[in-house]
Parts: C-alpha cells; sequence; structure tokens
C-alpha cells in the first residue's frame, strides 16, 4: 500500500479511528457532550481530508474498493447527513435516560458503512459494507429499550435485513460460479447477462438492494421501522443508508447497461411504478408522521429509479441532484419531528402538529419548506430534483413512467398537504410552553434551510460539481 | 434592471410586512401598499421614458433582462416586457393596491402573514407576465400558487381547507403537464439544434412533426385551459373564488385566470402556430359552451359570491374565443376583455365582500333593499352590474363587441350563440340589481354606508372601467404591435416582410 493509496483512503481511515476513540473515551469517561463533539469533529476532519484525498484521483485501492469522485460526492452526502444526524440527536438523547454514548459509536460505524458502499468495487467490500450498516442499524433502531415500537423496529429491520443478506450472499455466490469474478467491472463488462443462473444470481443481489432502498414489493419494513425507531434514526436510515445503496445500484447497474437487458428493464420499470403508487396511495390513509414520510421515501425511491431507467450522463447527474435534495429535505423535515419530540415518546401524530405554526413559527417554516420540497413545489431543491428527474426521462423518452411520475406527483400533494394544514390551521387551546430550540439542532435546522433554498434558486454551482463528480466515474 | 426591481419590491416588501405585522398590523398595510405604489411609479418611469409604449414597433420589445441562471441547464432569467406584458402589468398592480386596501377592515388575523402572501401572489404573477424563459415561466406559474393555497387555507370562509386543496390540485396537475411539454421542446430544440436551451425567443420557430407538435402544445393548451378555466376543467373555480378572502377572489379572478390567457397568447399561438390552428374549433366550441354554461349557472346561484364566480366563467369564454377567432379585432377585443373583467369582476368581489362583512351573509335570500338603507353601495353595485352585463359605455361592452365583431366572419354559428350569453349576462346582472338593492329591506337592516376608504377604492374602479369604456383605443395601441407578431406566429426578434391582415 503506497502513500497514495493512504491518501485516498484518508477519509475513510479517519472515521474508523474516530470509532475507536470515541470507544475508548467512552470506556474512561462517560459524557454525552464529550462524544458528541467527538464524533463531529471525527466527521468534520473525514469531510476535510477529501480534498487530499481528492489529489489521486480516481484510484483503485485494492481490488476492493475505487475511490473517485463518484464515491468523493456521495461520501461527502453521507458524512454531511451522518454530521446532522448526530447533531440532532443530541437535543433528542439529551432528553433520554440510560447510557447515551454508544448511539455515537453506532452511528459512527453505520456512516463508515456506507462510505464503504458508495466506492464499493468487489462483492467483498459490498458486503463489508451492507453487514456494518445493517448491523449497527440493528442496534440503533432498538436503541430506546423501554419503547416496545422501538423494539418491534429492530427486530424487523434484524430479521428482513438478515433475509436480504442472505439473498445477496447466494446471488454472489451464483453469479461467482458464472462468471469467475467478483469484480464488479469485471462481471459487468463482460459479455452481458446471459443464461439463467447468472441472471438468476444477478436478480436475488437486486433482492437485497431492494430491501435496503424500500421499492415495492421489498417496502413492507419501511414503515413500522420509522415509526419504531427514534426519530434521528429515521433520518439516517431514510437518507445515508439508501443513498448509499443507490450510490452502488447506480453505479453499476447503468454499467450494466440495463436498456439492453429487456428483462431487468422490465423489472426496474414494474418497481419504479409500483414504488410510486404504492407509496403515495398508502400514505394517504395514515395518521402518523412518520409513516407518511416513510411511504413518501417509498415513492422517492421510485422516482429515483426512474434515472437508472434513464441511465446516460443527464440521467447521472439527475440522480446525484435528487438525492441532494433528497438528503436535506429528509433530513430536515425528521430534523423537525426530531426536535418536536419528547421524553415519552416521538412527535409524530398529526395532532402534535396543528398550529405549530403559531406556536413555534420557525420550526413550522422549515418543516412547511421541507414538505414543499417532498412535494416538488419551486423555491425549493426538490422542485429542481424533480425536474432534472423528469427531465432525464423525457430525454430518454420514458413516457409511461413521466406521466406516472406526474400523477403521482399530483396524488403526493395531497398528504403532503395535509400536515401543511394542520401546520396551519387554528392551534389548540392550550398553548405549547415557550420551548427553546436546542443550540445544535436548530443550527442544523437553518443550514438544512438555507442549502434547500439556496439549491431551489441557484442551483448552478451543485450541478457543475454533480458533473465533474459524474464525468470522472466514467472514465 | 427595472424589471427586477418590480419583482424584488414585493418579494421584500412582503418580507418586511411579515416581520413587521406581528407586532403592529397597521405597518404591515402600509408597507405592503407602499411597496406596490413603488411598482407602479417604477411602471410609470417605464411609460414616460424612451421608447414610448406607444410608439413601440411591432416586433420589439419595450425593456428586457437577459442574464444566466442555470447555464448548466440553459436557463437563464430572461425577463422583457412588450405592449402585452406592459398592460396586464399594469392591471396586476392595480388590483394588487385594490386588494390591500379592501382588506383593510377584512382581514384581522395574522396580518403579517396575509400581506406576505398576498404580495408573494403579486410578485409571482408579475413574473408569469414578464418571463421569456420557459423554466423561468414554469418557476413563477408554480410560485404564485402556494401563497394563494395559503390565502385561501387560512383566511376563506367555512369551507376553505377543500376549496384550496382542490385549487392547488387542478391547477398544480395542469402545471405538470405544461412542465413535460416544456422538457419536451427543450429536447426537440436541442436535437436540431445541438444547444439545448430554454430561452422563448430561441426556441420559436422550432421545427417538428405535426404529431409532436400538436402533443406538446396540448400540454401548455391543458395548464392554460384549466387556469382560465375553460367548461369542463373549472370544477375548482367556483370553490375557490367563493371560500377565498375579498382579496383572493379578485386577485384570482382579475389576475390569475388572465394567466392562462396569457399564456395562450404569448406560447401556444407563436410556439405552435399550425397545431393551435388544428384546435382552433375544439376550442371556440368550448369557447361557447363557457360562455352559456357559465351564464346559466349563474343564474341558479343563491350565495351571491359563488354567482359572480361563474359569470368569470362566462366571460372568459369570450377572451378565449378572441384568442382562437383568428381574427385580429377579435384578439385585440379578447386582450381588453382581460382588462375589463379583471377590473369588472374584481370590484364585484369587492362589493360582495362588503356586503359579507356588513350583514355576515352572502346568501341572495337574506338581502333586499340595501340601496334605500346605504345608497352609496347600491349606486357602486349598479355600476359595476352593469358594467358586467355589458352595457356601452363600459370597458366589458367594447371588449366582448370587438371579440363578437372579430369572430363572425369566419364562424357566424358559434358567434351567434356567444351573443346570447349576453342576454344571459343581462338576466342575472339585472337579477343581482333586483333581489339585492332594490326591493323591501329585511326587518331590522342595519347596513352602514361604504366608508371614505372603500367609496375612493370604488371609484378609481368606476373611473378605471369608464376610461376603458370611452378610451379603448389608449390599451388597443399599446397591445397591438405585440398581438400582431403573436398573431402572425412570428418572434418580436425577427419581423417577417408580411404583415398579416390588418387590425
Amino acid at each position: 500500500m503506497t502513500i497514495a493509496d493512504l491518501a485516498a483512503l484518508a477519509p475513510y481511515i479517519i472515521l474508523a479511528i474516530t470509532a475507536v476513540v470515541v470507544m475508548l473515551v467512552i470506556a474512561f469517561r462517560r459524557s454525552h457532550k464529550l462524544t458528541v463533539i467527538l464524533t463531529l469533529s471525527g466527521f468534520a476532519l473525514s469531510a476535510a481530508s477529501f480534498p487530499v484525498a481528492a489529489c489521486v484521483l480516481p484510484r483503485q485501492v485494492t481490488p476492493l474498493l475505487v475511490i473517485d469522485l463518484y464515491a468523493l460526492f456521495y461520501g461527502g452526502l453521507i458524512v454531511a447527513a451522518s454530521f446532522a444526524v448526530a447533531a440532532l440527536s443530541y437535543s433528542y438523547l439529551d432528553k433520554q435516560q440510560g447510557h447515551k454514548e454508544e448511539f455515537y459509536l453506532l452511528l459512527i460505524i453505520a456512516a463508515l458503512g456506507c462510505f464503504v458502499l458508495a466506492a464499493a468495487a468487489h462483492f467483498a467490500s459490498f458486503f463489508l459494507g451492507i453487514e456494518l450498516l445493517s448491523v449497527s442499524l440493528y442496534a440503533l433502531s432498538a436503541y430506546l429499550r423501554h419503547s416496545d415500537r422501538g423494539v418491534e423496529a429492530g427486530v424487523k429491520y434484524l430479521i428482513l435485513a438478515a433475509v436480504s443478506s442472505a439473498f445477496i450472499l447466494f446471488g454472489m455466490a451464483l453469479v461467482y460460479a458464472e462468471t469467475g469474478s467478483m469484480q464488479f467491472n469485471t462481471i459487468a463488462s463482460g459479455a452481458g447477462i446471459h443464461g439463467p443462473i447468472l441472471l438468476a444470481g444477478i436478480c436475488m443481489i437486486l433482492v437485497g438492494l431492494g430491501f435496503k432502498l424500500a421499492v415495492v414489493p421489498f417496502h413492507m419494513w419501511t414503515p413500522d421501522v420509522y415509526q419504531g425507531a427514534p426519530a434521528p434514526v429515521t433520518a439516517f436510515i431514510a437518507t445515508a443508508s439508501k443513498g448509499a445503496v443507490f450510490a452502488l445500484l447506480f453505479r453499476y447497474f447503468t454499467l450494466l447497461d440495463i436498456r439492453a437487458h429487456p428483462g431487468l428493464f422490465a423489472i426496474f420499470t414494474l418497481s419504479a411504478i409500483s414504488s410510486m403508487f404504492a407509496g403515495n396511495l398508502l400514505a394517504l390513509f395514515q395518521n402518523n408522521v412518520k409513516r407518511i414520510l416513510a411511504y413518501s421515501s417509498i415513492s422517492h425511491l421510485g422516482y429515483l429509479l426512474v434515472t437508472v431507467l434513464a441511465s446516460g450522463p443527464l440521467a447521472a447527474a439527475a440522480a446525484a441532484f435528487y438525492l441532494t435534495a433528497y438528503f436535506i429535505t429528509t433530513l430536515g423535515a425528521f430534523g423537525v419531528v426530531t426536535l418536536l419530540s419528547e421524553k415519552a415518546r416521538d412527535a409524530d401524530n398529526l395532532d402534535d402538529y396543528q398550529g405549530l405554526a403559531w406556536t413555534r413559527p420557525g420550526l413550522a417554516a422549515v418543516f412547511t419548506a421541507m414538505l414543499f420540497s417532498l412535494a416538488g413545489i419551486p423555491l425549493t431543491a426538490g422542485f429542481v430534483g424533480k425536474f432534472y428527474v423528469m427531465a432525464a426521462g423525457v430525454h430518454s423518452a420514458l413516457w409511461l413512467v413521466v406521466i406516472i411520475m406526474i400523477i403521482n406527483s399530483v396524488i403526493g400533494l395531497f398528504y403532503y398537504l395535509r400536515i401543511v394544514v394542520a401546520i396551519f390551521s387554528p392551534a389548540k387551546t392550550e398553548q405549547a410552553l415557550a420551548h427553546r430550540l436546542s443550540l445544535s439542532g436548530g443550527t442544523v435546522l437553518a443550514a438544512l434551510f438555507t442549502l434547500l433554498v439556496w439549491f431551489g434558486l441557484y442551483p448552478g454551482p451543485v450541478i457543475e460539481i454533480i458533473k465533474h463528480a459524474i464525468h470522472f466515474s466514467r472514465g | 434592471m427595472i424589471l427586477i426591481w418590480l419583482l424584488i419590491i414585493p418579494l421584500i416588501g412582503g418580507l418586511a410586512a411579515w416581520s413587521l405585522g406581528n407586532r403592529n398590523a397597521l405597518s404591515a398595510r402600509w408597507i405592503s401598499l407602499a411597496a406596490l405604489v413603488l411598482d407602479a411609479v417604477l411602471l410609470f418611469g417605464l411609460w414616460l421614458s424612451p421608447p414610448s409604449v406607444l410608439a413601440l414597433d411591432r416586433g420589439s420589445w419595450l425593456i428586457e433582462f437577459n442574464n444566466p441562471w442555470i447555464p448548466q441547464l440553459g436557463i437563464s432569467l430572461h425577463l422583457a416586457v412588450d405592449g402585452l406584458s406592459f398592460a396586464l402589468i399594469a392591471l396586476t398592480l392595480f388590483l394588487g393596491i385594490i386588494s390591500i386596501v379592501c382588506s383593510w377592515t377584512e382581514i384581522r388575523e395574522r396580518v403579517g402573514f396575509f400581506h406576505l402572501n398576498l404580495l408573494w401572489i403579486l410578485a409571482g404573477i408579475l413574473g408569469v407576465f414578464m418571463a421569456l424563459d420557459l423554466f423561468l415561466f414554469y418557476f413563477f406559474w408554480e410560485l404564485m400558487l402556494i401563497p394563494m393555497y395559503f390565502l385561501i387555507s387560512i383566511w376563506g370562509h367555512e369551507n376553505r381547507v377543500y376549496a384550496s386543496l382542490k385549487f392547488f390540485i387542478f391547477t398544480q396537475a395542469g402545471g405538470l403537464l405544461m412542465l413535460i411539454s416544456i422538457l419536451s421542446l427543450y429536447f426537440i430544440h436541442g436535437k436540431n439544434t445541438g444547444s439545448y436551451t430554454f430561452d422563448y425567443p430561441l426556441l420559436l420557430g422550432t421545427v417538428m412533426s405535426s404529431r409532436a407538435a400538436f402533443w406538446t402544445m396540448l400540454g401548455f393548451v391543458i395548464a392554460f385551459i384549466v387556469k382560465i378555466p375553460v367548461v369542463p376543467f373549472h370544477p375548482w373555480l367556483p370553490d375557490a373564488h367563493t371560500e377565498a378572502p375579498t382579496a383572493g377572489s379578485v386577485i384570482l379572478a382579475g389576475l390569475m385566470l388572465k394567466t392562462g390567457a396569457y399564456g395562450l397568447l404569448r406560447f401556444v399561438l407563436p410556439l405552435f402556430p399550425d397545431a393551435a390552428a388544428s384546435i382552433s374549433q375544439a376550442m371556440l366550441v368550448l369557447a361557447v359552451i363557457g360562455i352559456l354554461y357559465g351564464a346559466v349557472l349563474a343564474f341558479g346561484q343563491t350565495d351571491l359570491k359563488r354567482l359572480v364566480a361563474y359569470t368569470s366563467v362566462s366571460h372568459m369564454g369570450f377572451v378565449l374565443l378572441g384568442i382562437f377567432s383568428g381574427s385580429g379585432i377579435a384578439l385585440s377585443g379578447a386582450v381588453l376583455q382581460m382588462l375589463a373583467h379583471g377590473i369588472s369582476t374584481g370590484a364585484l368581489f369587492i362589493i360582495v365582500g362588503m356586503i359579507q362583512e356588513r350583514i355576515h351573509t352572502r346568501e341572495t335570500g337574506s338581502m333586499g333593499g340595501f340601496w334605500s338603507a346605504a345608497p352609496r353601495l347600491g349606486g357602486v353595485g349598479l355600476v359595476f352590474a352593469l358594467a358586467s352585463l355589458g352595457l356601452p359605455g363600459f370597458g366589458n361592452f367594447v371588449a366582448e363587441f370587438m371579440v363578437l365583431l372579430g369572430s363572425y366572419h369566419t364562424h357566424g354559428i358559434l358567434t351567434a350563440a356567444a351573443a346570447a350569453g349576453l342576454v344571459l349576462s343581462a338576466l342575472y346582472a339585472l337579477w343581482i340589481v333586483q333581489n339585492v338593492f332594490h326591493g323591501e329591506p329585511r326587518p331590522g337592516l342595519k347596513l352602514p354606508d361604504l366608508t371614505a376608504r372603500e367609496t375612493g377604492m370604488m371609484a378609481i374602479a368606476i373611473l378605471a372601467i369608464l376610461w376603458l369604456g370611452f378610451f379603448p383605443r389608449t390599451v388597443q395601441k399599446i397591445v397591438e404591435p405585440a398581438l400582431h407578431s403573436i398573431q402572425c406566429g412570428v418572434s418580436p426578434e425577427k419581423p417577417t416582410p408580411d404583415q398579416g391582415s390588418g387590425i
């Protein structure tokens, strides 16, 4: 391993060291505040080392990882999202009893898993990333052990993630048996997908990825886990975990050129369409904000799959922008839920939001902006993202999918506006006590809100960065 | 830069009104008023400064602003004003000021937030009337919806949540279809020329197969005729207009409906001249159906506000008729109708609002004899009822007459049917006067007459509508160069030797 390899791996190494440091510090001195500061500075340092890594790009580090701008771009998203989640968790966990410090340890490891996925070039690193992520998430989902729903969420996630890992392993075995390689690139650039065994293997890997992305028909766990897990963990599952898996999926399935494989193309089309419909239609019947956001995230992954179908430079840029916007929006939305939550339960009932605009106008403004972004309305990043994805769809002449996307955007309005209506309806008579927003949570939300409007109004610079990133990943 | 300021002033004014309105409601009202008056002064300056809008050549912009926005996707901040935009911007500011004045006492809760929404809607509408980049146009098109949604759902009447949702979903669905069309136009043009752009002047004259042109146009047309609205896309209108607060109804009827007609004029006719001609027959039939259907339904309403809302469906039918008739006179009449209808219907909604503020109902059954109790209110009501039925002397008469005159040539039977709509409008207008202002006053009726603020506001509206009726030529002079180039399907940038049919 050369110096250049180490430089390329610097963001990973820093994250790993942070995990070790946090673990050791917890052993000697339990302090919630100290742990958070260590965690946040670990994420910040890792992000700060990106320029170092960027000097030696693109680089294949061992057969396992390929560090290129694509990996760094998604890695950046993941690290930034984990940073936001850690900051939000501080005010959330501060109200809870029991040990809080290990939460951050798990969070760092999960983030590391996501980061590995974004750069995985080999079945081994792929599986390693998935397991690092999943194992941490079992514990994180059930972190508040006094809550029944939390434990339920943890167990549910454990069983389904274990099943999906099994699928992935079996799929890998089949693919390896057929092609004799575990390198994604070699497999993808092989003579295409021929023969039932290879196809079966790829489909089984897809099943595993589908579970992680929660696209139909592998979406059943989402609402329960979203509802049961602590709000910041839900934010992590919805953003970093899905984003990392999507980065991997997009990288290799567009390499496979799925438009040349009618079977795969049909599978993706069906999954995209049914995710949009299932997510949006089921969300209509929910009264629980976390469940609404869960179903909404299913439909958003459906929109994202449109970019996989469209495949091409425009689609890659669209996917990256859409994910960025989705990260900001989802973190913001769950951030508001996190900050409103109390010790006993998360603020996930629609009633908790009634009259929020008049009792806590700041949070209400952020939440409303996030909901509008999810609905894809101008002034927000979500609007540009949806526009971009639609442009990719129209460019590849996917008329059916684009029309269905539009129908679904309209259906989506119903339930996003339901929350907005609640926020702006008259407040309940008993006024909430004057709350003080925690510093960390307030800063994160303000930053997310600024980014949301900035990317909505002036997305030029981000698009420029994205174009660079995707350009390198194909070169 | 003036164009950017026209947009920024209301946006900032709205934020200022919001932040100050929490402490002092009156300051929010004055700030909003000041912002719009400042905008109006800017517009007046534009009027005075050369080149005069009256002497504008066919096919040139009065003022233009073009700056890259998202260059990676070929999106620019391209704003421009020609005669047509100028007239509609003037209408926007006029009705904007009126709607702030008319909510002076009606809105007492969350005043700051109300004015934020009001000014942001106006900014969105101004943007729609100025945008020359299709992405920017869509941006403003959507931007004006959200504050309007809030306006209806927070300050509206009994059924406001339902009405605001319906409004939002109808217009959003139409807007998204337009977005697909914008995108397909973008890619067709990009494929043809290699330059991917949303710039309107560049997209003009894009070559495409007639099938592609038809479907692309259809997305635009649906978005616009939902807004106008054309039967059968009108169900959102009566609910939204009825439930909105007075200022909301004024803006909806006076301005938002006009954005649909403006879209047809600015985008559908010039971008897809042949495809537009191919659907003109169907559009004319829909227009006539709208005229008659709106008038008949208006007559059947017992809720005064709903009645006025349905008259909008009827009057906007004339606009559609004028746009698709293919005649220059009718086109000019359609624009005049947009202005006259904006003022007269806006005023009617204000009158209903004033009545409701006083007697707390909109049911015509519990009205009557208002004239004797409040003569000024009665007088104003009579004036606008007569304007609405198209009495000579008012702008509406000139406009409807020109539309009928222009389209009679080519579509005799349809025009005759549309003329029947005039008879029906006389019916409901006189019925309003008869039932609301005459007859026996109800026992115990307490109806304070118009205050000085209300009288002044209505007097200005009356002057405006009379001016349109007596001096329509001024407006025509302003808008006709723009209409010429629209009608010839030629970009204002590149006039052709063909002068088209004279007006």
